[in-house]
């Protein structure tokens, strides 16, 4: 069984040293501005901020990869390009991207640096990814989150490329790069401005009882009683009234967090390459808790241990976790 | 019981809200536009409030009775030791979220933007604060900091 790499959200360049300190083989991090799919406010790095960190993470003996994986709009494109130039320019060991004109680019110009294909490709047949590896030269995919472990392994049989999965964080069951929630109620496009739930448009509000009703623009995505653990404000994770069901409901997902931690042998043994940790706009006390405890969990398992890894519920999306489509795809 | 005098901690909280804009200039630029916004930071389980601007030009860190707040961009409140550990980059601000012990209100774009510039502060804001009052600051520290750990482990 190879190592695998341990790939970790850097969303300030604290978050990248404390990464770097933790343990991570790799860290994953993008600009600020819409080239990337978290340009949440006041996170990300500035171009001066990447060069120092590279240069720490190298230092450390830690991968930096950039995030380029939103879609151009037309007629926009020279700013992924730019992003892109500058990322190769401050030895960015490889590029996550999901547009295929961004890929065109990066294979034509920088055949050296690696290209990784985003999640937000949606990318899940062996002959899509097969149809990236040959007209890109993709040296590693990041798979969505709806293959079981069993279909990984099959998968990783038919490609020519590295696999990588997540293996904790955000659920992420929408078709990513695809998803339109957002776009519908805020006019932003959660695939190519990178905001989901952007939270200029994001409203708390609780009533004197202590219930918190969160809302994304003029809609009202759930209410929480004083006593429920809450989620995020995004439209998947919504409880809806319909005329169809009795009370409200969540019509996609709940809220709920990945946690793989007791598949992590199965996973590296069907032949993963790489681990992601999802959270790039979460904080640095998130990145040091997970980044540790998953450091020490593959780092027991190569050992021949158990993985044992701690208990991160508390850091999860409404204090739940699952094992979600990697265990069975009828978790829910 | 009557409300406390504050007037006692105003120059402290000014010396600390120098400090922290000294020592770490880049963090305003994550502010963007919201470096005027004016936050309240309510720790629930004290007498009063503390009231924030984090503008380079025109710093404040005012303590307010509760009765007294004034007009404002955005509030966050929680216990005052989960606020000192998340200023402190001990405990992560979501997390607290989802199990409702923090609640925003009003601007939501002005307070990520605030816990984005606090978060990529490295070390410990408080250890350099309680630095500043030398022994009996560093004494303080050291007794919040017991109150951390006994917090974390119940």
């Amino acid at each position: 069984m190879n190592r695998p790499e341990l790939v970790c959200p850097a969303g300030t360049p604290s978050a990248m040293r404390t990464a770097v300190e933790a343990g991570a083989d790799a860290v994953y991090c993008g600009f600020q501005n819409a080239t990337n799919a978290r340009n949440f406010p006041g996170l990300n790095f500035t171009v001066p901020e990447l060069e120092k960190s590279v240069r720490h993470a190298h230092n450390g003996g830690t991968k930096v990869l950039l995030a380029v994986n939103t879609f151009p709009p037309a007629g926009k494109v020279d700013l992924w390009k730019e992003a892109v130039d500058t990322g190769a320019k401050l030895g960015v060991d490889a590029f996550i991207v999901a547009d295929i004109g961004v890929a065109d680019y990066i294979a034509k110009n920088y055949p050296d640096i690696r290209l990784h294909l985003s999640v937000q490709a949606a990318a899940s047949t062996p002959e899509a990814i097969k149809f990236y590896c040959r007209e890109f030269n993709i040296k590693r995919v990041v798979l969505p989150r709806i293959l079981t472990v069993p279909e990984i392994k099959t998968m990783a049989d038919e490609i020519p490329c590295e696999i990588e999965t997540f293996i904790f964080g955000n659920h992420g069951l929408m078709v990513e790069g695809r998803c339109s929630l957002t776009n519908y109620i805020t006019g932003l496009s959660t695939n190519m401005d990178g905001v989901c739930s952007p939270a200029a448009q994001i409203q708390y509000i609780k009533d004197d009882s202590g219930n918190l009703t969160t809302k994304l623009g003029e809609f009202t995505i759930d209410c929480f009683s004083c006593d429920e653990n809450a989620g995020y404000p995004t439209i998947c994770k919504g409880r809806y009234l319909t005329p169809a069901h009795d009370g409200a409901y969540y019509a996609f997902e709940e809220p709920i967090s990945l946690n793989l931690s007791t598949l992590l042998p199965d996973l590296m043994a069907a032949g993963v390459t790489a681990l992601k940790i999802e959270g790039r706009q979460r904080s640095r006390a998130y990145v040091k808790s997970v980044v540790t405890a998953y450091r020490k969990a593959v780092d027991n398992i190569m050992a021949g241990h158990n993985p044992e890894i701690s208990d991160l519920l508390a850091l999860t999306e409404g204090q739940k976790e699952t094992q979600g489509a990697f265990k069975s795809k009828a978790w829910r | 019981m009557p409300p406390p005098p504050l007037f006692a901690i105003q120059p402290v909280l000014r010396r600390i809200v120098n400090r922290v804009a000294t020592d770490n200039p880049d963090m305003f630029g994550r502010l963007g536009p919201h470096y005027n916004a004016h936050f309240v930071i309510d720790p629930v389980n004290l007498p009063f409030v503390l009231v924030l601007r984090p503008d380079p030009d025109d710093l404040l860190l005012d303590a307010r009775q509760r009765n007294d707040i004034p007009p404002h961009d955005a509030k966050v409140s929680g216990s005052f030791l989960d606020l000192l550990m998340l200023v402190d980059g001990d405990l992560d601000g979501d997390a607290l979220f989802f199990a409702r012990d923090l609640t925003i209100t009003g601007n939501t774009e002005a307070v990520v933007c605030l816990r984005n510039a606090l978060d990529d502060i490295d070390g410990s804001i408080a250890e350099n604060i309680s630095d500043m009052f030398g022994p009996p600051g560093r004494a303080a520290l050291g007794i919040l900091r017991r109150a951390k750990q006994r917090n974390k482990s119940e």
